[in-house]
């Protein structure tokens, strides 16, 4: 088996995977890949966050939520932010993109179909709601940094869809 | 303080992006319409979390005592390093797109070229900041475009908005005393290298929008230097509000 988080000691695992993203609250931090490491060392979770954009609001709260996750439990932790190497849309877990789909949110494509989107070429991204590729970018900036607006042209909805970051 | 001149060389680059996010941020609520309205505010986040990690490492760079907050908010006019252009008002959407292309294009560059520094922290942001700033000069310039080959009245504003902060430009590659001793040190960005290149780019963006490229020899300059215009007095009246009232508060 592949080891998913190798940078995670086992035993942390299933509680970093309780804490959530406040704003894609279907993802855990891990699916999101915020999490770089996180180790005891001394009796305390060192752990080293990664933010997904700079500016990102959810980073303090996601600082937070991960302290008091540890707290419940009698831990303490301590949490760092890491900028390099920076965060990239491939660090979600299939998992988490799956998840992500199944919330709404149009996963992340590879960055070509960003861009073919963008020309006004074929439109690459799929409707969350009734899967059609017919779909058009209403706006480069969405409810939060991380995403943008897509509007389906087949059933009008409107919907999110998570920027690819490289 | 032993690197004065990396500090001072920090604090242009972060001071650009506060007072650029905080103009957007001045037009939240009051968007053109919903999606550029929080388009707009999100560029402003994106800034204003670059400028976080900039004034961080600042602070620790001066070593006083002072934070992050205190160098964001506790500065008077005169030390801000920032260039003109970013403190120009929002006078209508035009202008709001205008001058965010022309600071997105000369910020791109600077966050291409700042990721071969020699300084790690700096190259952390850069390579963070790339990201998000490619996305803002795909905004501003996709709406120069729109804007340039769109109706009569929208040419001709966003024509007038390129014609007003044009002189603004120039400005953008000055090298300050710290700057070029920054730069001769491997760690900040000679600028003037990269000037012909930007005229190079924005003059192919403003011929795809059907627009003219100003032939206007004239600069306004003196932001970096800590000379503003009467702008900026009112920028640092709203942004420092909260902490002049009520000293020390935090949220």
């Amino acid at each position: 088996m592949i080891d998913l988080h190798p940078n995670i000691d086992a035993e942390l695992i299933p509680i970093l995977d309780e804490v959530a993203d406040p704003e894609i609250p279907v993802l855990t931090v891990l699916d999101l890949g915020v999490i770089r490491e996180a180790v005891i060392r001394n009796g305390k979770v060192m752990i080293k966050l990664t933010p997904t954009y700079s500016g990102c609001p959810a980073m303090d709260v996601i600082g937070d939520d991960i302290k008091a996750a540890f707290l419940k439990r009698g831990m303490k932790a301590e949490i760092t932010l890491v900028l390099a190497p920076a965060w990239s849309t491939d660090w979600i877990s299939e998992e988490g993109k799956r998840k992500m789909e199944a919330y709404g949110i149009a996963a992340p494509l590879e960055e070509t179909a960003d861009k073919e989107a963008l020309l006004g070429n074929k439109p690459l991204v799929k409707c969350t709601n009734c899967g059609s590729t017919h779909t058009r970018l209403v706006s480069q900036f969405g409810s939060t940094a991380c995403k943008a607006l897509f509007q389906c042209e087949d059933c009008m909805e409107p919907f999110d869809y998570f920027k690819c970051l490289k | 303080m032993k690197d004065q001149d990396l500090y001072n060389y920090i604090l242009g680059v972060a001071d650009n992006s506060l007072i650029l996010g905080q103009r957007l941020g001045e037009l939240c609520g009051h968007g053109p319409n919903l999606e550029t309205d929080i388009a707009l505010t999100n560029i402003a986040l994106d800034l204003f979390g670059q400028t976080r990690s900039y004034y961080q490492y600042a602070a620790k760079i001066a070593g006083d005592g002072r934070t992050e907050d205190d160098i964001a908010m506790l500065r008077n006019e005169r030390d801000y390093k920032n260039v003109l252009l970013v403190e120009q008002p929002n006078t209508h959407f035009g202008h709001v797109i205008a001058r965010q292309f022309l600071f997105d294009v000369y910020h791109l560059q600077l966050m291409n070229a700042l990721q071969h520094s020699k300084d790690e922290m700096l190259v952390a942001i850069a390579r963070k900041g790339v990201k998000e700033v490619s996305y803002h000069k795909r905004f501003s310039g996709d709406w120069l475009k729109r804007l340039g080959d769109g109706t009569d009245e929208s040419k001709q504003n966003i024509q007038e908005a390129i014609d007003h902060f044009w002189p603004y430009t120039d400005e953008l590659f000055d090298m300050t005393d710290s700057d070029k001793k920054i730069a001769d040190q491997g760690i900040g960005v000679d600028m003037t290298t990269l000037k012909d290149d930007y005229y190079k780019q924005i003059s192919e963006v403003l011929e795809e929008a059907t627009l003219t490229i100003p032939d206007n020899p004239y600069s306004k300059r003196g932001g970096k230097q800590g000379i503003h215009t009467e702008h900026m007095g009112y920028i640092l009246t709203e942004l420092q509000y909260m902490q002049r009232t009520y000293p020390n508060m935090t949220w």
